[in-house]
């Protein structure tokens, strides 16, 4: 399939990249790992007369704590997330979500910050990223701008980014000591979307109680859901067996997935709370090591 | 739209010509370059038939712009052979039978090749996880993994006999 026709623009800073941004306006797309806009641009359901390459520019992969933050550039690949040995040494469900992302050849080339700012809610890192209570820094003509996570999906295809606007890096508060977290994702086959997929990363106290959770569901609503009533049901209590039942139960609540070639509706539902209940098990058991 | 002209080093051997930007790399490849070795299957970034290795990494040539590639360092399948001797990938594949149509070997061997380039003696997993963004029509996996396995024996026998570390 031959992809309509476009001007390729190719920044070498990002200034250079928001100021074609601004001269082309909603005709200009950036192209970042590419392997949710080409394969669109193929079957013709996007067509952007520019496309802003940003991959030449310096300085936007990375992957580093500091001031309290996990910081990480827009620019860097899935299989840097995976091969990091801070994330797999201290962020369990950022590495969880990194290894079910496609497959190995499109993660050489994905993005985490084109895996948020596409939009769609079929993406890991959405639900990941709203667990974990991540920032998203958009940088414009005037500056860098920090938007909430929980502010950033509007809906599908839809966020918070202004057309002249760049994700430059992604902050994950970094997660206090007896924390964990985990995402479970259950997909037809390597390389589909989920079918449905929970994220949770949560703290524990002292006593063993839940300190702080975050829960979120991918692909079951035309944003990543933020669980809230299975969060507040979880703080402060012991998480036991029932309570985790429970607030799985209480995660799904309300969520409408469509029914679709991946299963009706209630088989959704059914699944994105076991799919929970799982990951909430599975990130205590992290969190108490 | 205008042609940008790009600069390419693929199998070893420089390559310059003027695309459209829309030209998608496999497109390059195959039709500009006249390397019909690489494959194009399903042209929706699943089957992995496109695989070559783009400056060390694997990646879906056909989810790729030519432009995207300009200064980069290109293998495809035709780069395996030296001098007239198959790798020891390709001597795996005929040795196991890792082929019946054949059809997604080329992709099947890129990205065996960049997993053995990671990992010198992977373990079925290890190999099944590696091939995980190709897919075999005719199911020939275990075969595939098979090839694979023996592939890595001959590298390391090879490495052993030439006196290098692995």
């Amino acid at each position: 399939m031959i992809p309509p026709a476009f001007e390729y623009l190719r920044p070498q800073t990002v200034p250079e990249a928001v100021a074609m941004l601004q001269k082309h306006g909603d005709e200009a797309k950036i192209l970042s790992g590419g392997q949710s806009l080409i394969p669109m641009m193929k079957l013709r359901l996007a067509r952007p007369a520019y496309l802003i390459d940003i991959n030449r520019i310096r300085g936007l992969s990375y992957i580093k704590e500091d001031g309290g933050f996990l910081k990480i550039g827009g620019l860097t690949r899935e299989a840097e997330l995976e091969s990091s040995q801070l994330v797999q040494s201290k962020y369990p469900l950022l590495l969880d979500t990194a290894h079910v992302i496609a497959d190995p050849q499109v993660r050489n080339l994905a993005t985490v910050g084109g895996n948020l700012a596409h939009g769609d809610p079929a993406n890991d890192h959405p639900a990941t990223m709203t667990a974990f209570g991540a920032q998203v820094v958009a940088t414009g003509a005037k500056g860098e701008r920090v938007i909430p996570i929980e502010e950033f999906f509007v809906t599908l295809f839809t966020t918070a980014l202004q057309h002249d606007e760049i994700l430059t890096e992604i902050r994950i508060p970094v997660p206090p000591s007896r924390s964990g977290g985990a995402y479970f994702k259950l997909e037809r086959k390597v390389g589909d979307f989920a079918t449905a997929a929970a994220a949770v990363q949560l703290t524990l106290d002292g006593a063993g109680a839940i300190q702080k959770v975050g829960i979120a569901l991918t692909n079951v609503g035309p944003t990543p859901i933020k669980a809230k009533k299975g969060e507040d049901f979880l703080k402060s209590k012991k998480p036991d067996a029932a309570a985790i039942e429970q607030a799985a139960k209480l995660a799904v609540e309300g969520i409408e997935p469509g029914s679709d070639l991946r299963g009706p509706a209630e088989y959704k539902k059914g699944l994105a709370k076991e799919l929970t209940r799982r990951a909430i098990v599975r990130a205590v058991e992290r969190a108490g090591k | 739209m205008a042609k940008q002209t790009i600069k390419v080093k693929i199998n070893g051997r420089e390559r310059e010509a003027a695309v459209e930007p829309r030209l998608l790399l496999v497109h390059f490849i195959r039709e500009v370059l006249s390397l019909t070795g690489t494959h194009i299957g399903c042209d929706t970034s699943n089957c992995g038939a496109c695989t070559v290795i783009v400056n060390g990494k694997t990646v879906k040539s056909c989810t790729m712009f030519a432009v995207q590639a300009d200064g980069a360092e290109i293998m495809t399948v035709e780069g395996l052979i030296k001098d007239g001797t198959l790798h020891p990938l390709q001597e795996g594949f005929k040795q196991e039978h890792g082929l019946q149509c054949g059809f997604c070997t080329p992709g099947m061997l890129m990205s065996s090749y960049a997993l053995l380039q990671r990992n010198a003696n992977p373990s079925e997993d290890d190999i099944r996880w590696g091939i995980s963004g190709n897919l075999c029509r005719c199911t020939g996996y275990q075969n595939i993994v098979k090839a694979v396995q023996d592939a890595a024996k001959r590298m390391n026998e090879k490495a052993v006999a030439q006196g290098g570390s692995k």
